[in-house]
């Protein structure tokens, strides 16, 4: 009897979860649709005045793609636990927190990923300053992925309630509130003329924690709302 | 003493004095159950009885309120449980929107692979040639779970737990899951299978063992004819 290896069954999840976002691509696509829809609606609530739009870009962008991380999050567990593939995952001869940082990372490919792709179009809508723009997209890489392991932890805490919406949402957002801060405050610092690399270095320090612990916390968090 | 220490090796599965209570309300146990290699038992019970939760607690998903489960002589605990228990239980873990063959490859990853099969020829031996494209959602309540069946050939695991596994197959399908505990136990596996009462499994006779909730000691019927190893 010959164990796989854990490499094998990390790449069995990613090609597992990459199939049924494919297959579900019309859910997949509901985050970036909305975080679109978002941004397009401030300059017609606002006005198209460019200096206004501008001074705005970088958090409208922020606060878009946070609420596009929500929308996107609670589907995170739910089918596995509904089909009894997370019983199978808990049971599998490898390390739980390995196999859902897999999960944890294709979620961020097909909900994260595509909204990073348009922000630079997003930020054309918004007048944001050219020099800037270099400086939203590194904030996003570093953002989005800590949105999603955060994420991932505190739906691992609710998933085992039948109607967690609300409960995710409060929990989730004070904890991703510091990261729109740093974020967005990166961008504003840029588009100032200040030195913007602090909250950057802050958000990367984060992150690499966050790329340690969280699999972990969402494991055993996962565990609790399995019994 | 009990067969535990008169067997010269530890059996697969030891079960002693196992209770399990959710919210301080008990739910089976005490249980006790020794199962060796070779062997199928039968464990009846009416709805409720908790023999779903039995299974659960013999996979390592839930902890046991009191009492052990000895795997092959060790402590069960989920971290150590590495490829020795496969479990079908009444979700089966699989992905409607997936095929057959997707299923079963993403199982085979997760799982490992037992020697000289193929995802291909395990579907082909539950009836299932022909639909290996197929997405699942296509597929009836039956085929999912010869689905899921394949799936417990396919990948290697001494100690079967099966809840219910006669639960929405014809009668081919019932002769199928027999067929599929016979050879398990011939290759040295073990099996668990829980049943409301109806009883299918026709080829040999297995151990039944009666779970009646909480409250009620286990009895273990002297109807013990299995084939495997007596340890006696």
């Amino acid at each position: 009897m010959r164990p796989g290896s854990s490499a094998a069954a990390c790449r069995a999840i990613v090609v597992r979860d990459l199939a049924l976002a494919w297959r579900r691509r019309g859910d997949a696509l509901n985050p970036l649709l909305f975080a679109i829809i978002v941004v397009t609606l401030f300059p017609l609530a606002l006005g198209p005045e460019p200096a206004l739009l501008a001074r705005m870009a970088a958090g409208t962008i922020f606060v878009a793609v946070l609420l596009a991380a929500l929308l996107s999050l609670d589907a995170l567990f739910r089918s596995d636990l509904e089909d009894g593939s997370l019983e199978q995952l808990v049971l599998s001869p490898h390390p739980l927190a390995l196999l859902l940082a897999c999960k944890i990372a294709v979620h961020w490919l097909t909900t994260a990923l595509p909204l990073i792709v348009i922000a630079p179009l997003l930020a054309l809508l918004l007048y944001l300053p050219a020099p800037v723009l270099p400086v939203l997209m590194l904030a996003l890489v570093l953002v989005t992925p800590l949105l999603s392991l955060i994420g991932a932890v505190c739906v691992a805490l609710t998933v085992g309630m039948r109607r967690s919406g609300m409960l995710l949402t409060l929990l989730v957002l004070p904890l991703l509130v510091p990261a729109l801060i740093f974020g967005a405050g990166a961008c504003n610092a840029a588009q100032a003329g200040l030195p913007f690399a602090a909250p950057l270095l802050w958000l990367g320090a984060w992150l690499a924690l966050a790329l340690v612990l969280a699999p972990l916390a969402t494991a055993a968090a996962l565990k609790i709302s399995l019994t | 003493m009990n067969a535990i220490d008169l067997a010269d090796h530890p059996p697969l599965l030891a079960v002693r004095g196992l209770a399990y209570a959710r919210n301080d309300e008990p739910i089976f146990g005490p249980f006790d159950l020794v199962l060796d290699a070779g062997e199928v038992v039968l464990v009846e019970g009416d709805n409720g009885s908790g023999k779903t939760t039995l299974l659960k607690v013999l996979s390592g998903l839930l902890a046991p309120t009191s009492g052990e489960v000895l795997l092959n002589g060790a402590p069960l605990t989920l971290a150590r449980l590495a490829q020795q228990v496969a479990l079908l239980g009444h979700l089966l873990g699989l992905k409607l929107e997936l095929s057959a063959l997707q299923n079963l490859r993403f199982a085979v990853g997760l799982g490992g692979i037992r020697p000289g099969i193929t995802p291909q020829i395990a579907l082909a031996s539950v009836g299932l040639e022909g639909f290996e494209e197929q997405p699942l959602r296509l597929l009836s309540a039956g085929q999912k779970k010869r689905v899921a069946l394949a799936r417990l050939l396919l990948v290697p695991a001494a100690l079967w737990l099966l809840d219910e596994p006669y639960a929405n197959l014809d009668r081919e399908g019932i002769g199928l899951v027999n067929r599929l505990l016979e050879t398990h136990a011939r290759r040295g596996g073990a099996a668990l299978i829980t049943s409301h009462g109806a009883y299918a499994y026709t080829s040999g006779t297995p151990r039944r063992v009666n779970l009646r909730g909480a409250g009620t000691v286990t009895d273990v019927p002297a109807a013990n004819d299995a084939s495997g190893p007596d340890p006696a």
